[in-house]
């Protein structure tokens, strides 16, 4: 049996799986981190978006060999040690950005990439565009588009002045 | 009492969100018991047809797996099969068909996606493995797709014995008052219209893991459950005859019901069976195409209406014949949604006097059909407000005007309709008017000529209706063919040092009962909401439930925290007149005190409750210590909500595509206990009905074959695909629960759809469009502007 080794949320892993097993598979069935969730089988929901190596993956769309030599993080661990919680987290629950919590985890992965990759602002259309690959069946996606407008600024440290 | 207002009507942020977004929700498929293993069901890929042989000897010696177990293995240990919750008669008496609905296909396999065999392995992968190399012998059946095909002269059977496929031919209204309006009316119009079948797709897969303890003989079952006692009762008391005691039912953490989650699964007593065979953990975990051939679908209606009108455009008299799809067997509620949530909404909020609705129910090589979020109502409201717009196009009456002129006047409360129900509030006018306002309906022709100007074809659409919900009386229920109460239990423990945990037999997947009912809590007893929890989904912890559908857990579950309140208030009195050496009609209880009246002596609700824990000091002669109440609480009535729902849209001619750019609904909901929920409920209600509208279908070929049965062929609402949402909300209180409170769950998907398709229908105006049914897909779009372009130079 195949081993990989990779770093989960800080912490060194070396795990025998099967060459098939997914990512996603590895953090939920190997690691317990079962804050990852699945929501389909064909990589279109987003309900299993991490992020490796800093960049948003959709971790059933990854053998868990391919994950070898990465730093990979979950939503367990993107709140600081002293639970002082991420920006995005902060906003998706301050504007009541999720109802069943489902497809919160992959949404706020997500949303930090998106955030983080347009530096230099975002309208609610490019928020809106890039949210393609998440579904959520709750909130008709209205309050996570304003968590996200409302996470920007706090995570640049600026005014976004292109939303809204 | 409490520094910051977090009691009713207070935007209090969620208090179950913390575990969400920090990723430790407790969903069922994060659950693995100890030596647990692994269950794949094996599934029919053909629609129709007789199971000849199942050879299970090669996949029972493949490595890791434990068991396989087929229809016969059940039938040894004389299982019942799944049972219906709700029975129908027909028009002539008789009781609906009620074919039976075995666990595990027997004879014959009636859809794509009906369970063979389980197959139970160490791992997940192992019992997939195995699972393929099943040896299953069929010999095929004509298939039956379509309701039409169902009741096609000759059609193949779905049930043997059951004829013409027909489940029930039921009625409802007054036949002959009907014929004689249309005889005498100046006008009638006619409309055809479907209502497309959908896949209800909680974003959380159904999931169940069934435990044996050998010990002690008790079974539990974990499940994705809107319902954890009614499955306890189903499957306990049908299917496996485990009598309550000895059977637990948990539904954790549920990632999103809509309906799907209501109904008893043959899963459920698969894993709870075969782990008392094998005495270990059976888990089972559905994949998402699996869910799209097993999870109840909802709608699927192909009616006909008819409006009576006088000349003046009153509506005398509406006709109404619903061919329905039960699908291949009967889901616990499917019987109830095209009828008593369906056919008695048919008045809908206008003075109709006189309704009559037959409903044609049939059986088809289908996934079997249920309540989807609004269940019935969406079908009654897509149907009546699409007429009135039809309506509206053939006689030339403004829609807005004809929709006012036939209104139940804010002042005829409570209404008696020819159907069977009696609202006891509602405002439409006022609904109307500020939706009208919100949307800035009266600037519509400026956007729409500024549309285009830039090419574009711009239509607005408004719905006006009203639903029946808070379900439900159980007398009345019963009456209808209900085989179980619809009441609603609640069980308040008030703890030693005052703080509360409050058991309540509804459960929450996503509606933030842990919050807006800590609310209610915290208002009545005027203690902080951070002393307060509220527990659900566990049948060893609450007393007893009917669970959450049909906008119930408020209206029902919250009026029964009110009750056991009371009940707690009440002997709270005594303890403190005790204490304080008063009589108890003196005692005043007031933002968690209990004082006495005109004096300054009070005790506040945490000395009340160490006292009653502690009753060294008590009246104990008349009193029993403890401070913890049970209520049950049955409605008197349904509620009511109504309300109206503008949608905008903006069609590219050269594509077909509609972008809704605009959605206003205002709904009237009752007392608003917490305005963020409320709203938040309202714009996913509103998003799955743009899905139904524009997006989503559950399509089967002719063969009977779902050909969508993945996200890659089942449009679902993107983020992309859906606009703002505002949502205003106007208030008459119900009259007959303790809160005022009618229920928000379902609305926003009730009131959209017509809102959309009245949109389109009105940007393809110049294009001579009577109606489209739905999704307004843009291949149909563009059909009609390429039938119709030489008119469009006209705007
Ligand atoms: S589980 Fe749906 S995209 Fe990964
Ligand atoms: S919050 Fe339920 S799916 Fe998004």
């Amino acid at each position: 049996m195949p081993s990989v080794t990779l770093t989960v949320n800080g912490k060194s892993h070396t795990v025998d799986i099967e060459a098939r097993t997914l990512l996603v598979e590895l953090l939920r069935e190997k690691l317990s981190l079962t804050g990852t969730h699945v929501g389909c089988d064909t990589s279109q929901c987003g309900a299993c978006v991490v992020h490796v190596d800093g960049v948003s993956v959709k971790s059933c769309a990854m053998l868990a060999l391919q994950a070898e030599g990465t730093d990979v993080l979950t939503i367990e661990g993107l709140a600081a040690a002293d639970g002082t919680l991420h920006p995005m987290q902060e906003a998706f629950r301050e504007h009541h950005a999720l109802q069943c919590g489902f497809c919160t985890p992959g949404m706020v992965m997500s949303a930090i990439d998106m955030v983080m990759a347009h530096p230099e602002g975002m309208t609610e259309e490019d928020i809106r565009h890039n949210l393609e690959g998440n579904l959520c069946r709750c909130t008709g996606y209205h309050n996570i588009v304003k968590a996200i407008a409302a996470a920007w600024p706090v995570m640049h440290g600026k005014e976004l002045v292109a939303a809204e | 009492m409490n520094a910051i207002f977090e009691g009713i009507g207070a935007s209090v942020r969620r208090k179950e969100d913390l575990r969400f977004i920090s990723g430790r929700g407790n969903f069922v498929d994060d659950i693995n018991r100890p030596g647990q293993t692994h269950a794949i069901i094996k599934r029919s890929d053909r629609p129709h047809a007789k199971l000849i042989s199942i050879d299970t000897a090669v996949a029972k010696a493949a490595p890791g797996v434990i068991a396989v177990f087929i229809a016969a293995d059940m039938e040894k240990d004389a299982l019942g099969g799944i049972p219906c919750g709700w029975q129908i008669h027909n028009k002539d008496g008789s009781p609906m068909a009620e074919p039976p609905h075995p666990i595990l296909a027997s004879g014959k396999v009636r859809h794509v996606g009906d369970p063979i065999a389980v197959v139970i392995a160490e791992t997940r992968q192992q019992a997939k493995d195995a699972a393929e190399l099943l040896d299953i012998v069929f010999e095929d059946l004509p298939p039956v797709a379509t309701v039409r095909d169902a009741v096609r002269p000759g059609a193949a059977l779905v049930h043997d014995g059951v004829t013409g496929n027909t489940c029930f031919d039921w009625h409802i209204g007054d036949k002959d008052l009907v014929d004689a309006a249309f005889a005498r009316a100046t006008k009638v119009v006619k409309l055809d219209l479907t209502n497309n079948r959908l896949v209800p797709n909680a974003m959380e897969p159904r999931a169940a893991i069934g435990e044996f303890d050998p010990m002690s003989d008790d079974y539990t079952l974990y499940t994705t459950s809107q319902n954890p006692h009614v499955i306890r009762l189903l499957m306990g008391a049908f299917v496996l005859h485990l009598p309550e005691h000895k059977l637990r039912v948990v539904a954790p953490d549920v990632g999103g019901g809509f309906g799907s989650k209501i109904y008893h699964y043959a899963e459920e007593a698969i894993v709870t069976w075969s782990a008392g065979k094998l005495k270990r953990p059976v888990k089972w975990t559905c994949d998402r195409t699996e869910a799209f051939m097993s999870d109840a679908h909802g709608r699927d209606h192909d009616s006909t209406a008819e409006m009576a009108l006088d000349a003046a455009g009153n509506f005398l008299a509406l006709r109404v014949r619903t061919l329905c799809n039960m699908g291949a067997y009967l889901s616990t509620f499917a019987p109830a949604v095209p009828t008593y949530l369906y056919a008695t909404l048919l008045a809908g909020v206008y003075k109709t006097p006189a309704v009559y609705a037959e409903v044609h129910a049939v059986f088809t090589n289908t996934v079997p059909v249920d309540a989807y979020r609004g269940a019935g109502r969406p079908e009654a409201t897509f149907l009546l407000e699409r007429l009135m717009d039809v309506i509206a196009h053939d006689t030339g009456h403004d829609r807005v005007a004809l929709r006012r002129q036939n209104f139940i006047p804010a002042d005829a409360f409570p209404y008696q309709t020819p159907v069977a129900l009696n609202y006891d509030s509602g405002d439409y006018q006022t609904t109307l008017t500020k939706a009208l306002e919100y949307a800035k309906w009266d600037e519509f022709p400026a956007r729409r000529a500024a549309a285009a100007a830039k090419g574009k074809l711009r239509g607005i659409g408004i719905s006006t209706y009203v639903e029946a919900c808070g379900i439900a009386p159980s007398k009345l229920v019963g009456q209808l063919g209900a085989r179980a109460g619809l009441y609603e239990v609640a069980n308040v423990r008030v703890h030693p040092t005052g703080s509360v945990t409050v058991f309540t037999g509804t459960h929450s997947h996503g509606q933030g009962h842990e919050t807006t009912f800590a609310q209610l809590v915290s208002d009545q007893l005027g203690i902080p909401i951070s002393q307060i929890d509220i527990v659900h989904g566990d049948t060893n912890k609450i007393p007893f439930g009917m669970g959450t559908y049909g906008s119930r857990s408020l209206a029902v579950g919250g009026s029964a925290m009110v009750k056991a309140m009371d009940k707690i208030i009440t002997k709270g009195k005594k303890i403190a007149a005790h204490l304080m050496e008063a009589s108890v009609e003196d005692i005043e209880f007031k933002d968690g005190k209990f004082s006495v009246a005109g004096t300054d002596k009070a005790k506040t609700l945490a000395e009340i409750a160490l006292t009653a824990y502690v009753p060294h000091n008590y009246p104990i002669e008349e009193l029993e210590p403890g401070l913890d109440e049970t209520a049950f609480y049955d409605p008197k009535n349904f509620t009511y909500p109504g309300g109206c729902h503008v949608c905008e849209v903006e069609i590219d001619a050269d594509t077909g595509v509609t972008t809704v750019v605009g959605f206003t609904a205002v709904d009237d909901v009752g007392r608003v206990i917490n305005p963020m929920i409320v709203e938040g409920q309202v714009q996913g209600g509103v998003a799955q009905g743009i899905g139904q509208a524009l997006f989503e279908n559950a399509v089967y070929d002719d063969q009977a074959q779902l050909v969508s049965a993945s996200f890659m062929d089942y449009t679902m609402p993107r983020a992309d695909s859906i606009p703002n949402i505002l949502v205003g909300t106007e208030t008459t209180l119900c009259t007959h629960n303790p809160l005022g409170v009618k229920g928000c769950g379902e609305v926003g998907a009730i009131g959209s759809p017509p809102a959309v398709i009245n949109a389109v229908v009105d940007a393809l105006r110049d294009f001579g469009v009577r109606h489209i049914d739905m999704p307004a897909s843009p291949q149909k779009i563009w059909s009609i502007i390429q039938a119709g372009r030489p008119q469009m130079a006209a705007e």
